[in-house]
């Protein structure tokens, strides 16, 4: 058993079901990302383990022990916010040692753990500040202190980065990863940027409509997505309306070009159309030797990024973008001029859904 | 050089005159008890009359009361409004507006009428007094905490306080009421202000409050009730002063930092 196990967790507000069926199990230790858009329910799901809201159905117990029903207040779970949510009329030091006091800690171990604590967040000469006295990003930081302090058994950051610039975010969320790491403390991020949840994760559940689409590592996310919402929702993605020809083989034709893909397709009979889909960096202009997927198309678009120059090119009824370096001697693709890209057949992701037209997702 | 606008001003200087000439012939009036000199003989006067020590120590102590039961019964209220069921806040208010519609008289005797005869029989006890007083005091009260919890982000701190392990009562005294405090001294010192002129319930519900004693001076003096209206009026302008100066906060909570 998991040390924090979420068993057919469901909720409803109103007849409308904001979480369906959430099931999965977190190890010790372990740093899991909700990451999905706004209403999915990630945050109910993150607010259902806080303990501030009920579930509808399902158990969710931590340690062996089912804390479905116990208020937040006993649960023993840290939570840093979106807005800090830090006590105005307490100091620093005052709010990161709120959670201690109410143990009952004496004022000693406090002032020793609140100091540990300020030299942790890296900001050591700041105990005796207000927190209106501080930049967001050092408000965000005591937060994590004070959320550390009560040596809770499971850490919930809900969007904690969300109200922060672009550079701080970065830095911010290297530091949090370290610190987790250096507390071994068991979290849970909720977030809707993927590139914090692929950079912080130890396993990533994306959601959408209230139902889990795929739990994984952030490699097999981006890598082996299952279902078109997590390619779409993770990453950049082409996908190619293709036609099957030899299941046995993994021969299938994009707008009548054949194309060999290294995955089963038992499941499709001749002629059946499927999803395929190529991530933009594994498609080139000189395939490797024995490359042996070839798609010859005109170049619709090409467009200067700066480091990259994406292309975007369409066949008789498929499209597809891809980047290349921008390299000074490069040769770039025309606008009209008819290009024939590469790409391995390791590379080519079978996605479930609806087989609809071509798409840059 | 910037033109001054002429009209503009002229409407201030006549608004301006309007409201303070009155008072300033309130308080030359009450300077000439003695004819042909201006002093203090109205005041020493109202001062040395023992009634007014005792009126102002009973509506003092009923203004206290009256805070204290108000913010007692108001902040978890309005925070549980906010917190649980915002939908229901322009109910709240609209109750909260009642005492500016019906009268104090229409109140008063209703007062009498239920709490005069078993089994609730409340007349003889300042109990209903400052009941009444609580009640008057809702519209700014109201106003003062619902401002104060607008200003806080109640939820979040709520949950930020429950998830350190705090209950209800920790979250309402060492969380939300401190950070009211600017609210609550508002609507204190404006209650504390209605509660020390209120005439009409005091007067109906016999108790020697500071209101009835100043009717009662203006209906047999001269001098000395302009010399009250001036001291009530100084109590109201230190009460606002006072709001003034406590509404500032501290100097720890402005933000001076930019992002880092």
């Amino acid at each position: 058993m998991a040390f924090l196990e979420l068993a057919d967790v469901r909720k409803v507000f109103n007849q409308s079901v904001a979480v369906e069926h959430f099931t999965m199990g977190i190890e010790p230790g372990e740093f899991v990302s909700f990451l999905g858009p706004s209403g999915c329910g990630k945050t109910t799901t993150l607010r259902m383990v806080a303990g501030f809201e009920r579930p509808t159905s399902g158990t969710i117990s931590v340690g062996g022990v089912d804390i479905t029903h116990r208020p937040a207040n006993r649960r023993n779970i840290g939570m840093v916010f979106q807005s800090y949510a830090l006590f105005p009329n307490m100091t620093v030091a005052e709010n990161i040692g709120f959670g201690l006091k109410l143990k009952h800690v004496d004022s000693k171990s406090i002032a020793q753990r609140v100091s540990h604590l300020l030299e942790v967040i890296n900001l050591p000469d700041k105990g005796g500040r207000y927190p209106a006295q501080l930049s967001g990003g050092q408000q965000q930081r005591v937060a994590l202190a004070r959320a550390l302090a009560i040596e809770p058994q499971v850490l919930l950051l809900d969007e904690p980065l969300s109200a922060l610039d672009a550079k701080i975010r970065v830095s911010l969320r290297n530091e949090i990863r370290a610190i987790q790491r250096q507390f071994g403390i068991t979290t849970i991020y909720v977030t809707h940027d993927q590139e914090e949840a692929l950079s912080l994760s130890d396993r990533i559940v994306v959601m959408s409509n209230g139902r889990v689409e795929q739990i994984g590592t952030p490699l097999q996310i981006y890598t082996y997505p299952q279902t078109t919402f997590v390619a779409s929702f993770v990453g950049t993605l082409n996908v190619l309306r293709a036609k099957v020809i030899d299941p046995a083989a993994g021969r299938i034709t994009v707008d009548d070009q054949p194309v060999m893909v290294a995955r089963s397709l038992a499941q499709h009979r001749a002629g059946d159309m499927i999803n395929v889909a190529l991530r933009p960096e594994v498609i080139g202009l000189d395939g490797a030797p024995g490359t042996i997927n070839q798609l010859q198309g005109v170049v619709e678009q090409v467009t200067f990024l700066g480091g990259t120059i994406r292309t975007q090119m369409r066949f008789a009824s498929n499209s597809l973008f891809f980047d290349m370096f921008n390299t000074p001697n490069g040769k770039l693709p025309q606008t009209g001029q008819t290009l024939t890209v590469t790409f391995p057949e390791a590379s080519c992701l079978l996605i479930d859904g609806p087989v609809g037209t071509s798409a840059t997702v | 050089m910037k033109k001054v606008a002429f009209w503009p001003w002229l409407w201030v200087v006549l608004g301006g005159l309007y409201f303070l000439l009155p008072l300033y012939a309130t308080l030359d009036f009450s300077l000439r008890a003695k004819r042909g000199v201006l002093g203090l003989t109205a005041y020493a006067s109202v001062l040395h009359n023992p009634k007014f020590v005792q009126t102002f120590a009973f509506s003092l102590r009923m203004a206290v009361f009256t805070i204290v039961v108000s913010i007692l019964l108001m902040v978890p209220t309005v925070y549980w409004v906010h917190l649980r069921v915002p939908r229901l806040r322009p109910m709240v208010e609209f109750v909260t507006l009642l005492p500016f519609v019906v009268p104090a008289i229409v109140h008063v005797f209703g007062l009498i009428k239920t709490y005069s005869q078993p089994p609730l029989v409340l007349v003889v006890s300042p109990a209903l007094l400052v009941g009444a007083y609580v009640v008057l005091s809702f519209p700014y009260m109201y106003r003062a905490i619902d401002t104060g919890l607008r200003a806080l982000d109640v939820r979040t701190l709520t949950e930020a306080a429950q998830s350190l392990g705090a209950g209800w009562g920790t979250i309402l005294f060492r969380v939300i009421l401190p950070n009211l405090r600017v609210a609550l001294l508002s609507g204190a010192f404006l209650t504390f202000s209605i509660v020390m002129g209120e005439l009409t319930l005091a007067l109906y519900l016999a108790w020697p409050a500071f209101g009835p004693f100043m009717y009662q001076i203006g209906q047999n003096r001269a001098y000395e009730p302009a010399a009250l209206a001036i001291i009530s009026l100084a109590l109201t302008w230190l009460s606002i002063g006072l709001i003034q100066l406590f509404g500032r906060g501290h100097a720890g909570q402005a933000q001076i930092a930019g992002a880092k």
